[in-house]
């Protein structure tokens, strides 16, 4: 019974905590975020759906295009994210090393941490594990976004990359922004 | 034969051509050659010289389109650049931006890395672009048909692509110099409003 009890308390905090999609979708606009694109993944289900709802979603085909497209949308003059699963970050690696961090062209990149611990489809195993030493490596500035402190982290977020002029990413794990599958 | 059969004017030409018709446009033009040849025959501060990310230049191109919709945006690319982010001429295709103008030099091998060979010899990509959605697609082989298109898809709504058979011949023109930074900087300064 107490830990039956445990359980539920545990439940309800988590339900209170996720984030609603249009709440997120909604930080973002008011932080000046105006051009939006990507490749769906699961975990940014809801935000997808939000921004369609929104009419602002251009979907994009791979990665790498999504991100070039942003750098378009960037040199005229918006404020481009581009939403990926970290399988996505494989495939626009070099885009984001010989154009953007050369050129310097920001963005935010919102990837969705597929493969985090061991639950994940074998194909999630190996980026999943590696994908913040990846960031580091490639020398993108990245942060784990958390429910507390969601605004708090996407405004990180856009002051880092309007600082550095350089693609900045908030890793989003399953169950923080409510996706499709709550 | 590579290429074409009948296909007469190098690239170098077709860019010289091609600016020549151009004043404020917004211009991508792809890594390799194309952007060495275009900054040699005319440095604007609306190019935008690719030195790196193959296969983007339609991207970034659209992502400045979509943004400006009422700019007309132009791109210069290869056919090797295309054949490697050949899912744009879809999100292109789906889009349909009105405002946007697909030029594709197509001499049929990788020219930068040493003249392989593309397949664009078998696929050609202005079928590609026309099944994906394009509105006006056109495909010249010589100088008189590339002034007469590209007019005429400076006038009409796009997406359009013109496909440009060209040689295989290489203008002596040197790397962009510009500081890739610098790049950024004055072709958004050039292209505001």
């Amino acid at each position: 019974m107490r830990r039956l009890l445990r359980v539920s308390i545990g439940l309800v905090c988590r339900i209170s905590l996720v984030i609603d999609s249009d709440v997120f979708v909604q930080a973002m606009q008011d932080l000046g975020v105006n051009f939006f694109t990507g490749v769906p993944d699961s975990i940014l289900g809801g935000i997808i759906a939000e921004l369609m709802i929104r009419r602002v979603y251009i979907p994009a085909v791979r990665e790498d295009e999504a991100v070039g497209m942003a750098a378009g949308a960037y040199m005229a003059g918006r404020v481009p994210a581009v939403l990926m699963q970290n399988s996505g970050l494989g495939t626009c690696l070099n885009t984001l090393m010989s154009l953007n961090l050369i050129y310097r062209q920001p963005c935010l990149l919102i990837v969705s941490w597929r493969g985090q611990g061991e639950s994940d489809a074998p194909e999630h195993l190996v980026m999943g594990e590696v994908m913040p030493q990846l960031l580091e490596t490639v020398r993108i500035p990245h942060r784990t976004l958390a429910e507390k402190t969601a605004v708090e982290d996407l405004r990180w977020g856009i002051d880092t990359l309007r600082k550095k002029q350089i693609p900045v990413a908030l890793v989003l794990t399953k169950g923080v922004v409510r996706g499709l599958h709550p | 034969m590579r290429p074409e059969e009948g296909t007469l004017i190098s690239r170098a030409q077709a860019i010289a051509t091609l600016l020549e018709l151009l004043t404020d446009q917004p211009v991508v033009i792809c890594n390799g050659f194309p952007s060495r040849e275009a900054h040699k025959i005319a440095d604007r501060p609306t190019h935008f010289y690719m030195v790196g990310s193959m296969g983007n230049a339609a991207a970034i191109a659209l992502g400045v389109a979509l943004a400006k919709p009422n700019k007309q945006v132009v791109t210069f690319d290869g056919d090797g650049n295309v054949l490697m982010g050949m899912g744009t001429l879809a999100t292109v295709g789906a889009l349909r931006p009105r405002n946007f103008i697909h030029v594709v030099f197509d001499n049929e091998v990788y020219g930068t890395t040493g003249n392989q060979p593309t397949i664009s010899n078998v696929v050609p990509l202005d079928k590609v672009a026309k099944s994906a959605g394009y509105v006006n697609v056109e495909r010249v082989l010589d100088r008189d048909d590339l002034i007469y298109e590209f007019k005429d898809m400076l006038k009409k709504d796009g997406p359009s692509l013109l496909l440009i058979k060209v040689n295989e011949f290489v203008e002596d023109a040197g790397r962009v110099l510009h500081d890739p930074f610098v790049i950024t900087q004055r072709f958004m300064k050039a292209i505001e409003g």
